[in-house]
């Protein structure tokens, strides 16, 4: 290596740093989408190799099976509930960027839920939700709120608000911390000659936070929507997706493990890929256009 | 602007806060006190404290049936080799696409986004498939392979860090004849240490916390790890609140420990990962 000349050597560096690391991009990431792309017109069972080409009937399978698309609406508490928790963490963020007594203890203390074990995380709410001897049940008997006691995960009205409620619980802590980071990128300056020109703090929130800061609100949207539609750890560590907790990939992951239909699986998530591409879309089209 | 706030704008600040902070903590806190109590004082005594702090009865049954050790074990062997793949394979794709310009550089950094945006799980159907094909399922090998490839995030914090490093570093090292692996070694790969300690301690949290993965491509009891040890405890265990109490409590305290020393590097390593 010494003896080359830095053009021979760039041209060794280049190949010996990149070759395994796209091979490993190639193996797990790029193969397994382009597969799932053909084994979605394909009926494989995803046991041997025995694999027939049955062109679109898996998608006009999923599309007129109405039970497949109804799961959907599963996904929409996990939706509006990251929604709820994409504004808490805008406005625990705001505040505490600003200065106000003991912010890093706050910010340390609502960012801990993110770390905690995802699946020892869930199986604690499952004491705290115990219809009998849970936590939540136990403080409102302590309040003297005993009318509302719940069922929290037998009854199916509640249950999906139970659930979407752990993930806000888990995950609202890391998205003030990507918003305090957004803010600190704000110029001061700003503020104060909003505050000289006699601006409201909801008169510069609105004309100097929300617009400096859209990218990341955009990004932000963008996660909620694409974690809500892959909403599968909670119900099924929780459920097993019973008691009307079944997500869009619960369904695709039992329909290719359990139920052994690898091509309707495949074909389900294509549709759900496309469904996170074209909303991906639209907001970039529709919802911020005009910037850039 | 903290001038401009009225009393009840404080007021409704902190009472907000305080509010977040019960929310957070109040589960916690049950199973905190959960995991000392006895089985007949759990479910007698509410959210009373325990009688005794130092019962540690759980924490040796829970220990013991669940083979938490063994999931101990297990994730720090997955761990140890996934993160040093990870970062070589991280710095050197940072170095290759940040400190040289060829054809191929903007289709690699495309194609490293574009994969981000498939869910995960559902390209699982086939990536099952390869690492059958490979023949490494229900071995380690199958989690170490999943985690040690470099992601879109890590390899644009790894860029911002290059591309901050001044280039006439290398250029005196060449002067005095150093290879080009030696700058990436001796020059690069020193100047990214912040970086890697972020993002070390980030893809910890999220290999030790992962699901899906062990469960999926390791069955075998004896691979199982600390996720899959709990999972399986729970399941024919689960009238013994107190006892799964403590299992909870014994697989937070490594990430807590791990946050609280370090939570500096992991506030610094979000927000730049995300303002980009």
């Amino acid at each position: 290596m010494f003896n080359l000349s830095y053009k021979a050597q760039r041209l060794w560096i280049l190949f010996g740093f990149l070759t395994v690391p796209l091979i490993l991009l190639g193996m797990f990431s790029i193969y397994p989408a382009l597969a799932l792309f053909y084994f979605s017109f394909t009926n494989w069972d995803g046991l041997g190799f025995d694999m027939k080409w049955i062109g679109l009937a898996n998608y006009t399978e999923i599309f007129s099976r109405a039970d497949i698309f109804a799961v959907f609406k599963t996904n929409l508490y996990y939706f509006v509930g990251g929604l709820i928790q994409t504004s808490i963490a805008l406005w625990f963020a705001i505040i505490l960027s600003n200065k106000l007594r003991g912010r890093y203890f706050f910010r340390v203390m609502l960012f801990l839920p993110y770390v905690l074990h995802s699946v020892a995380t869930v199986i604690m709410f499952k004491n705290v939700y115990h219809a009998e001897y849970g936590s939540l049940n136990t403080l409102l008997g302590v309040l003297g709120l005993e009318s509302w006691q719940q069922q929290w995960l037998g009854n199916p009205h509640l249950v999906n608000y139970s659930l979407a409620f752990i993930s806000m619980w888990k995950y609202f802590g890391l998205s003030m911390v990507i918003f305090i980071g957004a803010l600190q990128s704000i110029p001061k300056d700003l503020y104060e000659a909003a505050k000289i020109d006699g601006a409201s703090g909801w008169q510069s929130f609105k004309f100097i936070t929300v617009p400096s800061i859209r990218r990341v609100i955009e990004l932000m949207l963008i996660l909620t929507l694409t974690g809500a539609l892959e909403a599968f750890d909670i119900p099924y560590v929780m459920m097993l997706g019973a008691n009307g907790t079944t997500t869009f990939v619960i369904q695709t992951v039992d329909m290719a493990f359990k139920f052994q239909n690898y091509g309707l699986a495949s074909a389900m998530a294509v549709v759900l890929l496309l469904i996170v591409l074209l909303v991906i879309t639209i907001q970039r089209k529709f919802l911020f256009r005009g910037e850039d | 602007m903290e001038k401009n706030d009225s009393l009840w704008m404080k007021i409704f600040k902190y009472a907000s806060l305080i509010i977040a902070l019960f929310i957070v903590l109040f589960p916690i806190y049950s199973v905190v006190v959960g995991a000392f109590k006895t089985q007949v004082e759990y479910y007698n005594s509410g959210l009373r404290l325990p009688e005794n702090f130092l019962n540690f009865d759980n924490f040796k049954k829970v220990y013991k049936i669940g083979k938490l050790a063994l999931g101990f074990k297990n994730i720090l062997i997955i761990l140890a080799v996934s993160l040093a793949g990870n970062i070589v394979m991280g710095t050197m794709v940072a170095y290759a696409l940040g400190r040289f310009d060829f054809k191929l550089k903007k289709p690699i950094m495309g194609l490293y986004l574009a994969v981000q945006i498939i869910p995960l799980v559902t390209t699982q159907v086939a990536t099952f498939s390869v690492i059958k094909a490979l023949g490494v399922y229900n071995t380690m090998f199958a989690p170490m392979l999943l985690y040690m490839g470099a992601d879109v995030l890590q390899i644009v914090i790894y860029l911002q860090f290059v591309n901050s490093i001044p280039k006439d570093l290398d250029e005196s090292a060449m002067i005095e004849g150093a290879s080009l692996f030696k700058i990436y070694r001796s020059v690069i790969f020193p100047l990214l240490a912040p970086a890697t300690a972020t993002l070390v301690i980030l893809k910890t949290i999220s290999i030790y916390n992962d699901f899906y993965v062990p469960y999926l491509y390791m069955p075998s009891r004896k691979l199982q790890v600390v996720s899959t040890a709990i999972y399986n405890f729970v399941g024919p265990n689960a009238a013994q609140l107190n006892v799964i109490s403590a299992g909870i409590l014994i697989i937070f305290i490594p990430t807590v420990i791990l946050f609280l020393l370090l939570q500096r590097y992991i506030f610094a390593g979000v927000t730049s990962g995300a303002v980009k």
